[in-house]
C-alpha cells in the first residue's frame, strides 16, 4: 500500500516536471509563430505573447491532460451500471481555484500594463478633434505627455537597456497617414528644400512609407471617408483611423527592412487591397531618399482598386453588385517601386 | 412513472393550439406547446445553420489562393457578413433558446412557459428574419456587405441609392429578431421565478436551467442597447440623420459602443446555456454528482454580471483612450474566474467517475476541451499590448470559432443527441453519431487551429484576397480542408436525426438512468409533460446517493 502512494506521488511530480517543462518550451516557441521584430514595440509584445503563451500551455495541457487520464482509466466497464463516489464538492479545493486564477489575473493584468506603458505608443489618449484651436490643442498634448513620463521614468530605465532607442522617448519624425477607399498617402511635411539657389519648404508625398531606423516617429492618422485601420505586423502596432478625428501613433523603427502596411478596419468593398510597403532604412538612407523624392514631380501611383474597378466597369458581363467608386489613384512624388507591388 | 392514456391524450387534444402528438403537422402550426416551439427552433435554425456553413464553405474556396479570383469582392464581402449574422441570429440564439424551451418547464417542473402565446409569437418572428435576410440576396445591390458589426460609416454608404438596399433589411431583420429575443427573454425570467414545482428551490434547479436564467438576464439589459443603436443606424441611413454619419457631425464610435454593449454580453447569452449543457451532461456519463453544485450555480449569475462591463474589449484598437484600454482589460480579464470555477468543477466531477463515452459525453468533452483552448486564447486577446497587435486579424476568428463552433456548437450536438430520445421516443444511432463526432472534431480543430498562425502573422479577417509573398497559402489551404470536412460531418448527424425519427428503436423513459424531472416523464412527454405536479425534495445529480429527486417513488 506504501509502495503504491510512493509510485503515484513520483507519477504526480514527473507529470508535473513535465508539464512545466513543455510549457516554457512552449513559451520559447512563440517567438518564431510572429512576424520579425522590427520594431522597439515588438520586443515588448513578444515577451508578453511568449509569457501567456507559456501559462497557457500550463493550464490547457493541465486540464486536457486530466480529462485524458479520467477517460482512459476511469471509464466504467462494458455492462457496469453502478454509479461513482457521490463527491459532492471540497471547500480547500474550490477555494483554491477561485483564489488562484485571482492572483493570475492580476498578475497578468499588471504585466500588460507594464508593456503598454513601456510601449507608449500614444493612440487616441490624446485624441484631438478637428475643431479644437491649435494652440488649445498643442498645449494638452504637452501635459498629457509630461505626465506619462514623469510617472514611468523608473520603468523606461528598464527598458532603455533593452532597446537602443527607447519606446516612449521623443519624437524626432512626423509624418502625416492619410487613409482614404482604398488607398494610403504619406506625407513628409516641412522639408528643407534647396533648388538652385532658393531654399523652399515643400511636402514630400509618397503611396509607400519610408521610415528612418532607430529613430521614434510619430505619425498623424487621418481618414477621408470611413474608419480604416492603420497596422504593421511586423511592429505590433495597430490603430483604427477615425473620420474627423486626428490620431497620433508613435513607435521605432529597430530593423532595416521592406514590410507590409495593412488596412486593419474593414472598409468596404477593396478593402483587402489597401496596402502599402513600408522601408525601414538608415536615417542616412531615409534623408536620402527623401531629397531624391522631393525632386519628382508628382505622378499617379498605381492603385490596385481603382484598376480592379476600372476592369470591373469595363466588363460586358457585371459579376458581383454595386459597389463605392475607389478614390482616384493619388498623385504624389514618389509613387512607390511598381514591381514590388505587383 | 405515470404513464399516459390514450383518454388522457383526448381530452388535452381538446384544447386549442394543442394538436396530438405524433401529428407532424403540429410543428408546422402556430402551436402554443412549448416542446413543439422548442423543436420548431431547433430544426428552423439547424436550416439557417446549414445555409451559413455552405457561404463559409465558398469563403474557404476563396481564400484558397491568395488573389480574389472565386467570387468578386462584393459577393464576398456579402457572404462574410451574412454568414455572421446568419449563424449568430438565426443559428445559435434561435437553436439555444429552442433548446431552453423545450427543457426549462420539463425540468422545473411546469406544465408549458408562463406566457405560450407570447412564446409561439417569438418564434413565429424567426422564419421572417430568416425570410427577410434571405430575400436580401435577391434585390439590386445585394445583401449589407458592412460585416455583421455594420460600423458606420462603410454601413451608410449605399451605392444603389435605393431607399430600401440591404443593409436597411438586415437592420430590420436584426431589429425584430431582437424583439423576439426579449420576448423570449421575459418568458423565460418569469417561468423559471414564478413556474417552478413546489420543492424546486433556486438551490435544487438543475445548471442548465439556471445557465438559461443568467443569460436571459442578460438579453433585457443588454438588447435595448442594440436595439437603440440599430435604429439609430436605420435613420442616418434613410433620413440621413447625423447619429453616427461623421458628415452630418455624428460620432461613429458611439454605434460601436452601442452595438458592443449588447453583443459582447450576447457571448454570454450562447455560451451559459452551454456550460449549462455541460453542467448536465458531465454527471449523467461520469455517474457523480456535479462537483461544487451551488458555486458553479452561483458562478453563471456572476458572469452575467460581470458581462456587462467588458464591451470595449472589442475597441481596443478604436478610438479608445489609453486609460479606457486599461480598465476594461481588468474586467475582461476577471470574467476568467467564474468561467475557470466551472472548468474545474466539470474536471473534478468527470475524474474519479464511471465514464461511458458515448456520443453526447464525446461531444461535451471534445466542446470542453475546445472552451478551455478558447479560454486561454481569449486571456491573450484581454491583454491590450497582445491585442493591439492580432485586433481584427485571424487569430481572433480562430479564437470566436473556437468558441461557436468548437464550444457552442459541439456542445449543441452534445444536448441534441442527449436529450433526442426523450424528444422523438426514439433513440439515434450510436455509430452515426460517434462518426460525426469524429469527423466534427478534426474538422473544427484543421479549419480553426490554422486561423491563430496565421493571424500572429497578421493576416487580417474580412479579406477576400492576400498578398501573394505574405506566406498565408498553407495554413489557409489547411484551413479550408477543414472547413469542406466540417460541411461533410453534418451528413452522418443529419442521416441520423432523420432515420432515427423516422424508423428508430423506440426509446424507454430514461435510457441515460439520469436524474432529473424530464427523465420522470414519458418519452416524448406527454402535452401537458405531468399529469400530476412532482414534489421536489432533493438537489439535483444525486448519483451515487440513495436519495429520490422527488417525494413520488420512481423506477
Amino acid at each position: 500500500m506504501k509502495i503504491q502512494k510512493l509510485l503515484q506521488i513520483l507519477t504526480l511530480i514527473t507529470s508535473a516536471i513535465a508539464l512545466v517543462t513543455t510549457s516554457i518550451w512552449m513559451g520559447k516557441q512563440a517567438y518564431s509563430w510572429l512576424p520579425p521584430e522590427a520594431a522597439a514595440e515588438s520586443r515588448l509584445v513578444d515577451d508578453l505573447f511568449s509569457f501567456l503563451v507559456t501559462l497557457g500551455a500550463f493550464i490547457f495541457l493541465g486540464v486536457s491532460g486530466a480529462l485524458m487520464y479520467s477517460v482512459i482509466f476511469h471509464r466504467a466497464k462494458k455492462g457496469e451500471v453502478c454509479d461513482g463516489p457521490p463527491i459532492e464538492g471540497n471547500v480547500t479545493l474550490e477555494v483554491i481555484w477561485t483564489a488562484i486564477p485571482i492572483l493570475l489575473v492580476f498578475w497578468i493584468a499588471n504585466y500588460s500594463y507594464q508593456i503598454y506603458e513601456q510601449m507608449g505608443i500614444q493612440g487616441p489618449g490624446e485624441l484631438m478633434h478637428l475643431h479644437v484651436p491649435v494652440g488649445i490643442k498643442v498645449a494638452s498634448a504637452a501635459t498629457i505627455k509630461d505626465n506619462n513620463n514623469k510617472g514611468d521614468t523608473q520603468k523606461l530605465t528598464a527598458s532603455q537597456h533593452l532597446f537602443p532607442i527607447a519606446s516612449n522617448s521623443e519624437y524626432v519624425e512626423q509624418i502625416d497617414v492619410v487613409a482614404k477607399q482604398w488607398a494610403w498617402v504619406f506625407r513628409y511635411p516641412q522639408q528643407q528644400l534647396f533648388t538652385g539657389e532658393t531654399s523652399t519648404q515643400k511636402n514630400i508625398t509618397s503611396t509607400e512609407l519610408h521610415l528612418p531606423c532607430d529613430r521614434r516617429v510619430r505619425l498623424t492618422l487621418r481618414s477621408e471617408d470611413v474608419l480604416h485601420g492603420f497596422y504593421i505586423p511586423a511592429f505590433r502596432v495597430k490603430q483604427d483611423i477615425v473620420p474627423n478625428e486626428i490620431i497620433n501613433i508613435e513607435f521605432t523603427p529597430i530593423r532595416p527592412g521592406r514590410y507590409r502596411l495593412t488596412d486593419s478596419q474593414y472598409s468596404g468593398t477593396y478593402f483587402a487591397t489597401m496596402q502599402a510597403d513600408v522601408v525601414v532604412e538608415s536615417p542616412e538612407d531615409y534623408q536620402q531618399w527623401l531629397a531624391t523624392a522631393a525632386t519628382y514631380r508628382p505622378s499617379p501611383a498605381f492603385n490596385q482598386a481603382a484598376s480592379e474597378y476600372a476592369a470591373k466597369v469595363n466588363q460586358s458581363l457585371p459579376t458581383g453588385w454595386a459597389t463605392v467608386a475607389p478614390a482616384e489613384p493619388p498623385v504624389v512624388n514618389y509613387p512607390g517601386d511598381k514591381e514590388t507591388r505587383q | 412513472m405515470t404513464n399516459i392514456s390514450i383518454e388522457n391524450i383526448g381530452i388535452a387534444a381538446e384544447q386549442l393550439h394543442h394538436p396530438i402528438p405524433g401529428n407532424w403537422k403540429r410543428y408546422f402550426s402556430f402551436s402554443t406547446d412549448h416542446k413543439v416551439i422548442g423543436i420548431q427552433y431547433l430544426v428552423t435554425s439547424f436550416i439557417f445553420f446549414l445555409v451559413g456553413g455552405i457561404l463559409a464553405m465558398v469563403m474557404r474556396g476563396e481564400l484558397m489562393t491568395p488573389e480574389s479570383d472565386l467570387v468578386d469582392r462584393t459577393i464576398y464581402n456579402g457572404m462574410f457578413t451574412m454568414h455572421g449574422t446568419i449563424m449568430l441570429f438565426l443559428w445559435t440564439f434561435p437553436s439555444l433558446v429552442g433548446l431552453a424551451n423545450y427543457l426549462v418547464p420539463l425540468m422545473i417542473g411546469a406544465r408549458d412557459m408562463a406566457f405560450p402565446r407570447l412564446n409561439a409569437a417569438a418564434f413565429w418572428m424567426v422564419p421572417v428574419v430568416g425570410i427577410l435576410l434571405m430575400a436580401s440576396f435577391f434585390i439590386p445591390g445585394g445583401p449589407a456587405q458592412a460585416g455583421w458589426w455594420s460600423y458606420p460609416p462603410v454601413s451608410l454608404q449605399n451605392p444603389t441609392g435605393n431607399l430600401i438596399n440591404g443593409q436597411v433589411i438586415w437592420l430590420l431583420a436584426v431589429a425584430i429578431s431582437g424583439v423576439s429575443s426579449i420576448m423570449g427573454a421575459v418568458n423565460f425570467v418569469t417561468t423559471i421565478v414564478k413556474m417552478r414545482a413546489p420543492g424546486m428551490t433556486f438551490f435544487r434547479m438543475p445548471l442548465f436551467v439556471w445557465a438559461v436564467f443568467s443569460a436571459q438576464i442578460i438579453q433585457l439589459f443588454g438588447l435595448p442597447a442594440l436595439t437603440a443603436g440599430a435604429v439609430m443606424l436605420l435613420l442616418d441611413l434613410t433620413a440621413n440623420t447625423g447619429f453616427f454619419n461623421p458628415a452630418n457631425g455624428g460620432n461613429p464610435i458611439m454605434f460601436q459602443h452601442y452595438f458592443w454593449f449588447y453583443s459582447h454580453p450576447a457571448v454570454y447569452v450562447i455560451i451559459l446555456p452551454v456550460f449549462g449543457i455541460f453542467s448536465e451532461i458531465f454527471p449523467v456519463y461520469a455517474r457523480k454528482p456535479l462537483f461544487g453544485y451551488k458555486v458553479v450555480a452561483v458562478s453563471s449569475l456572476l458572469i452575467a454580471a460581470v458581462s456587462a462591463i467588458v464591451w470595449v474589449h472589442h475597441m481596443y484598437a478604436s478610438s479608445t483612450p489609453a486609460w479606457m484600454r486599461m480598465v476594461f482589460m481588468l474586467t475582461t480579464m476577471l470574467v476568467s474566474v467564474p468561467t475557470g470555477i466551472k472548468v474545474f468543477a466539470w474536471v473534478a466531477t468527470i475524474w474519479g467517475g464511471k465514464l461511458r463515452l458515448n456520443t453526447p459525453m464525446l461531444f461535451a468533452l471534445g466542446g470542453l476541451v475546445f472552451f478551455v483552448f478558447a479560454g486561454i486564447v481569449g486571456i491573450m486577446l484581454s491583454s491590450v499590448p497582445v491585442d493591439i497587435h492580432v485586433n481584427n486579424t485571424y487569430f481572433v476568428v480562430g479564437h470566436f470559432h473556437y468558441v461557436l463552433y468548437g464550444t457552442v456548437t459541439m456542445g449543441m450536438f452534445a444536448a441534441i443527441y442527449h436529450w433526442f430520445p426523450k424528444m422523438t421516443g426514439r433513440m439515434y444511432y450510436e455509430g452515426l453519431g460517434k462518426l460525426h463526432f469524429a469527423l466534427a472534431f478534426i474538422g473544427t480543430n484543421l479549419n480553426f487551429f490554422p486561423m491563430h498562425p496565421l493571424g500572429l502573422q497578421g493576416m487580417l479577417r474580412r479579406v477576400a484576397s492576400y498578398a501573394p509573398d505574405a506566406g498565408y497559402e498553407f495554413w489557409n489551404i489547411v484551413a479550408s480542408i477543414g472547413a469542406f470536412l466540417l460541411g461533410v460531418s453534418t451528413l452522418p448527424f443529419i442521416l441520423n436525426m432523420i432515420g432515427a425519427w423516422t424508423i428508430g428503436e423506440k426509446a424507454p423513459n430514461n435510457p441515460w438512468q439520469a436524474i432529473g424531472l424530464e427523465w420522470e416523464v414519458s418519452s416524448p412527454p406527454p402535452i401537458e409533460n405531468f399529469e400530476e405536479i412532482p414534489v421536489v425534495k432533493s438537489e439535483p445529480y444525486g448519483y451515487g446517493k440513495l436519495e429520490t429527486l422527488t417525494a413520488k417513488t420512481h423506477q
